[in-house]
C-alpha cells in the first residue's frame, strides 16, 4: 500500500525501478504543468522526475538528441537554438516548466504541428520503467528505424499509465530563419472556417493555421529571409480581404502566448479536443453557446477549450458529438472526457505493459 | 495436425471454391515474397473480397489453431509474407477499394489491398498526394506498408508510413475487431496507431486504414552531383544536413548501381562517377529557389566532379526513374542478390561505406550501394550466384557483418524493410532481453495463440511455442 500523497524524487533509474516494484500505485510527474494529469488520488505515490534531468547526447549534424525525461523543454530548446535547430512540434507550456517526459506522456503539440507533425512524429527512442519494474528500451537513436514494435510512439499520450519514461531521443529540424504571420479577419465564424478549408487545400507551405473565433485566422509562414517577402505577398493576394502582417518581435510574442495558453483565464479548465475541420462547426456552435473561450489550431484538427463550468457538462457535449477531450489544466480525476474509441485495443496494451495495474489510479 | 481435406471444409463455408487455392501450381506464386531464398508451401491460400470474409477467416483460424499470414503484394524483402508451414495465406489484393477521399480534410480511407501509388493517383485531381513512396509503390499495398512501416525517398522530411496513418480498423488474431485513431491529426490517449504500424502482421490484419494526404509541393528542384569516391558523397550529405537545408530527398548511388540503372533505363547519369548524390528540395516556388541557391553553394564546396540541375520535369523524372529502378536493374548484373536495410547515424555514413567496401573485397562478393542517404539508411545489394555452392551462405554472412556494423555504429538493423524472418536473429543485438520481453507480451495480448504470422520478427523463444491444432 502506498502512503497517501507520498512524493518521491528518485535520482537514478534504479531508484525508479525500486519505487515501481515496491509501491502499490505510482503516478509519474514531470513539471506538473498539467495538474489535471499529474495530481494523484490517495494511496498513490507521486514519482517526481525532476532529478532525472539533463541532455545526454546531442550532435547537431545528426538532427537528434537524447535527454533524461525530467529535462525541462526550455533547457533543450535553448541548446537547440544555439545550433539553429528546434523541436518542430512546439511543445506547449515550455515557460511554465514542462518536461520532455510530461510532453510525451500527455501527447501535446503546439500550432506548428500543422506543418511538421506532432510529438509522435519526433520521438525516435525511449527508455522507460514498465509496470513490472523492468527497464525497457524501444526505438533507437537514428532518424529511421523499423526494428521491433514502435514503443516510443506508444508512449505518446500514455499519460503515465504505461510506464515511467526515463530517457527520450528526439528528431529535430533546422529552424526557419524568419517568420511572418498573417492576421485575416472575417465577419463570421462560418467565413473564417471556409477560409481555413481553402488554405488546407491551397498548397501553400504554411507552418501554422489557427482560427480564433469568431472570425480571426492566424496564418504563419516560416523560411529563408530572402523568399519570405515574396511568399507573404502571394499569400495576401490569395486570401484577399483585410489582412494584417505581423513580423519580428511582435510575431514571435504572439505565438509564445499561444504556446503558453496565456489566453486561458485563471480558474478555467483547459481541454484539448481532437477534431476535424468538417466537424468544427458543430463543436463551435456548442462551445459558443456555453460561453467557453476557444481556439482552433492545426488547421482545424485541434480545439483548445477554456471551460469555465462543470466539466461534466463538457463531457456530455463531447459524448453527443462523438468527440474525445483531454483535460490538461483543471481538477484532478479523470482527465479523459467524451468518447474515446480505442479502449478495447488500449486495454490489451495496458495489460502487457502494466500487468499489475501500478499506473492505473490517479 | 488435421489433414488438408478437413481444413478445406471449414474454409468452404466462407469462400466459394474458386477463391480457395490448394493446387500446387496455384500455391507456387505464394511460396515466397521478394526474399526469394526462403520458400514455404502453405496449406491453402484464400482470396477474400470483403472485410467480413477476412474477419470470418481469422476467427476460424483462431478456433482451429491454424496459423495465418496476411499478404499484400508479396514485395517484402525480409520474408515478412513468407507462409507458415501448415498455415494459410490470406491474400488481400482484392480488398482494394478506396472507400472515401475527402480533399478538404485531406484524408483517404482505404482497404488494405490498395496499391500505394493508387492513393496518390486518386488524390492528384485535388492537388494532394500520399507522401510515403517506397520504390515498390506501384505494386506494394497500403496494408503491407502499414505492417512494415515502409519508407521511401522522402522520409527525412516527411517520416515513414507511421507518420501518415491516422486511424485503423483491424481484426486482432483472436478475432476481435478493434478501431483506434481517427480522422484527426490529433488524438487522446496512447498512440495506438503508432504501435500497430510496423507490427509486421503479428497483431492481426488491418482491414481499413485512414491516411493523411498532403498538398503536392508547388515546385521541385533536383540536383545531381557526381563524386570521385563513395565516401566523399557520404560526407557531402553530412554537410548538406549541417548547413540547415531540409531536402525532401537525398539519395546516393554507387558506381555499380549507376551502371546498372544506366543500362536499364538510360537515365543519363554521369558515366565516370564513383558515386552520385541526388538532392531534391521542394515546397513553394520562391522558397525552393532560395534553398537551391544555398544548396548549390554547399554542394560545390564538397568537391564534386560535376553538378547538374534538372532543367524540367522530364529531366527530373529521368533521374528518379533511374533511382527507383535501381534494385531491379542491379538484378540484371547478377543471378541473385540480397538487399540489406541497415541504418547508421548520418555522420558515420562515410565510415560505414568504407567498411562495406572492405567487407566486399574480403568476401569476394560485389556489393552495389543505392540508398536513402539523408536518413543514413543503407541499401547494400550483395550480388551472388545461388547456383554456386556456398555463395548464398557467404552473401548471408556478409550481410550479417554489415548489420552488426550498423548496430555498432549506433544505428539499426532495419530502416524500412522490417525484421521479417531474415533479420530476426539480429533483433537481440539491438534489444536486451527485457525489451524483447515487453514486445513479446504485447504480441501475446493481441495474439494469445501465436497464430498471426508466427516465426517473424522474434528469434525463436527459449521454450517452443505451440502452434497448430
Ligand atoms: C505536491 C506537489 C503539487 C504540485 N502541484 C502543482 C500544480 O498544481 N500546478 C503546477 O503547475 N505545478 C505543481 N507542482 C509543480 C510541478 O511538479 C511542476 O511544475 C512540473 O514540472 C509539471 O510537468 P510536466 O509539465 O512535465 O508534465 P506533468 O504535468 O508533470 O505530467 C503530465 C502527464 O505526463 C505524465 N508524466 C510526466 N512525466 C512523465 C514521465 N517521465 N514518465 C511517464 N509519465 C510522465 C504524468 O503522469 C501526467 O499524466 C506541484 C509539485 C508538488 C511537489
Ligand atoms: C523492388 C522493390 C523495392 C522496394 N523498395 C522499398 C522502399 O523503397 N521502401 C520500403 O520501405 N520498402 C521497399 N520494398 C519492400 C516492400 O515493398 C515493402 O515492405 C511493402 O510495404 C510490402 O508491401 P506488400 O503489399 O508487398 O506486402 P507483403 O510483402 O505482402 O507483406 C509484408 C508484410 O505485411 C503483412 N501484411 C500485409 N498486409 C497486411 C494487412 N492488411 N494487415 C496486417 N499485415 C499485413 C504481411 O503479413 C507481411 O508481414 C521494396 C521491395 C521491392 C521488391
Amino acid at each position: 500500500m502506498s502512503p497517501v500523497g507520498e512524493l518521491v524524487r528518485p535520482s537514478t533509474v534504479t531508484e525508479v525501478q525500486e519505487i515501481v516494484r515496491e509501491r502499490r500505485f505510482v503516478l509519474p510527474r514531470g513539471g506538473g504543468t498539467k495538474p489535471a494529469l499529474s495530481t494523484p488520488a490517495s494511496e498513490t505515490t507521486v514519482l517526481d522526475l525532476s532529478r532525472l534531468s539533463g541532455v545526454l547526447e546531442y550532435d547537431p549534424a545528426e538532427f537528434t538528441f537524447t535527454a533524461w525525461a525530467g529535462t525541462p523543454v526550455r533547457e533543450v530548446e535553448d541548446l537547440l537554438t544555439r545550433h539553429g535547430q528546434f523541436l518542430p512540434f512546439d511543445p506547449p507550456f515550455r515557460d511554465a516548466g514542462a518536461t520532455l517526459g510530461g510532453t510525451v506522456a500527455s501527447g501535446l503539440s503546439g500550432p506548428r504541428r500543422y506543418r511538421y507533425g506532432g510529438v509522435r512524429d519526433f520521438v525516435l527512442g525511449v527508455r522507460f520503467v514498465d509496470g513490472t519494474g523492468a527497464v525497457v528500451r524501444g526505438g533507437g537513436k537514428v532518424v529511421k528505424n523499423a526494428a521491433g514494435f514502435d514503443l516510443p510512439k506508444l508512449m505518446v499520450g500514455s499519460l503515465g499509465q504505461l510506464g515511467v519514461l526515463v530517457e527520450l531521443t528526439f528528431k529535430v529540424f533546422p529552424a526557419p530563419r524568419a517568420h511572418a504571420t498573417l492576421r485575416v479577419t472575417y465577419a463570421r465564424v462560418e467565413e473564417a472556417l471556409r477560409g481555413l478549408l481553402r488554405l488546407n487545400t491551397s498548397g501553400f507551405d504554411l507552418e501554422a493555421v489557427d482560427l480564433e473565433p469568431p472570425g480571426i485566422l492566424w496564418v504563419r509562414l516560416g523560411g529563408r529571409e530572402e523568399s519570405l517577402e515574396a511568399r507573404t505577398r502571394r499569400l495576401v493576394a490569395f486570401l484577399g480581404g483585410p489582412v494584417e502582417v505581423l513580423r519580428g518581435e511582435e510575431e514571435r510574442a504572439l505565438w509564445e502566448g499561444v504556446r503558453e495558453f496565456s489566453w486561458v483565464p485563471a480558474g478555467h479548465a483547459l481541454v484539448k479536443v481532437p477534431v476535424t475541420p468538417r466537424r468544427l462547426a458543430g463543436l463551435e456552435e456548442r462551445l459558443a453557446r456555453a460561453g467557453a473561450l476557444r481556439r482552433y489550431s492545426v488547421g482545424g484538427n485541434c480545439a483548445w477549450v477554456a471551460w469555465p463550468l462543470d466539466l461534466a457538462l463538457l463531457h456530455r457535449t463531447l459524448v453527443e458529438l462523438g468527440l474525445a477531450g483531454l483535460c490538461v489544466l483543471g481538477p484532478p480525476g479523470r482527465p479523459v472526457l467524451g468518447e474515446w474509441g480505442g479502449e478495447a485495443f488500449a486495454r490489451r496494451v495496458r495489460q502487457a505493459l502494466d500487468p499489475q495495474g501500478k499506473f492505473g489510479v490517479r | 495436425m488435421r489433414r488438408a481435406q478437413d481444413l478445406l471444409e471449414g474454409l468452404r463455408s466462407i469462400y466459394p471454391r474458386e477463391r480457395i487455392l490448394t493446387a500446387p501450381a496455384e500455391l507456387a506464386p505464394y511460396e515466397s515474397d521478394a526474399l526469394t531464398g526462403f520458400r514455404v508451401r502453405p496449406r491453402a491460400v484464400v482470396l477474400p473480397e470483403t472485410q467480413d470474409e477476412v474477419i470470418a477467416t481469422v476467427r476460424w483460424c483462431f478456433r482451429e489453431g491454424v496459423p495465418f499470414v496476411a499478404r499484400g503484394s508479396g514485395t517484402s524483402l525480409s520474408g515478412g509474407s513468407l507462409p507458415v508451414e501448415g498455415g494459410i495465406v490470406i491474400a488481400l489484393n482484392r480488398l482494394n477499394r478506396i472507400l472515401r477521399l475527402d480533399p478538404e480534410e485531406r484524408i483517404a480511407v482505404v482497404e488494405p489491398g490498395v496499391p500505394n501509388l493508387e492513393v496518390s493517383r486518386a488524390a492528384a485531381p485535388y492537388g494532394l498526394y500520399y507522401a510515403p513512396d517506397p520504390s515498390s509503390q506501384a505494386v506494394c499495398t497500403i496494408g503491407g506498408n502499414v505492417a512494415f512501416n515502409s519508407g521511401g525517398a522522402h522520409c527525412l522530411k516527411y517520416g515513414m508510413t507511421a507518420n501518415h496513418v491516422l486511424g485503423i480498423k483491424a481484426v486482432l488474431a483472436d478475432g476481435e475487431v478493434v478501431r483506434f485513431g481517427g480522422e484527426s491529426l490529433e488524438g487522446v490517449g496512447p498512440d495506438l496507431v503508432g504501435i500497430f504500424v510496423g507490427s509486421e502482421g503479428l497483431f492481426g490484419i488491418a482491414l481499413e486504414i485512414t491516411l493523411r494526404l498532403l498538398p503536392r509541393p508547388e515546385a521541385y528542384r533536383t540536383v545531381l552531383a557526381a563524386y570521385r569516391s563513395l565516401e566523399q558523397a557520404g560526407e557531402a550529405v553530412a554537410r548538406v544536413v549541417a548547413s540547415g537545408v531540409l531536402p525532401g530527398a537525398m539519395e546516393i548511388m554507387d558506381r555499380l548501381s549507376l551502371e546498372a540503372a544506366e543500362a536499364a533505363v538510360g537515365a543519363g547519369y554521369p558515366r565516370d562517377a564513383a558515386a552520385v548524390l541526388i538532392v531534391e528540395v521542394e515546397g513553394e516556388e520562391p522558397e525552393v529557389e532560395a534553398e537551391l541557391t544555398h544548396l548549390l553553394e554547399v554542394i560545390r564546396s564538397s568537391g564534386p566532379t560535376e553538378v547538374r540541375i534538372a532543367k524540367d520535369e522530364g529531366e527530373r523524372q529521368r533521374i528518379w526513374k533511374g533511382r527507383k529502378g535501381a534494385f531491379s536493374a542491379v538484378g540484371r548484373l547478377s543471378p541473385d542478390y540480397l538487399v540489406q536495410d541497415g541504418v547508421v547515424p548520418r555522420t558515420r555514413l562515410g565510415q560505414a561505406l568504407r567498411e562495406i567496401e572492405r567487407l566486399s573485397a574480403a568476401y569476394g562478393l560485389r556489393v552495389a550501394n543505392v540508398f536513402h542517404a539523408g536518413d543514413g539508411n543503407l541499401h547494400p545489394l550483395i550480388l551472388y550466384d545461388g547456383r554456386k555452392p556456398g555463395e548464398l551462405e557467404r552473401a548471408e554472412a556478409l550481410a550479417g557483418e554489415i548489420l552488426r556494423m550498423c548496430v555498432r555504429l549506433g544505428g539499426s538493423i532495419t530502416g524500412e524493410h522490417g525484421v521479417g524472418v531474415e533479420k530476426r536473429k539480429f533483433l537481440p543485438e539491438m534489444f536486451a532481453e527485457a525489451d524483447l520481453a515487453v514486445m513479446r507480451r504485447l504480441r501475446r495480448v493481441m495474439d494469445p495463440r501465436g497464430l498471426a504470422n508466427p516465426g517473424k520478427m522474434f528469434p525463436p523463444e527459449p521454450v517452443a511455442a505451440t502452434v497448430g491444432a
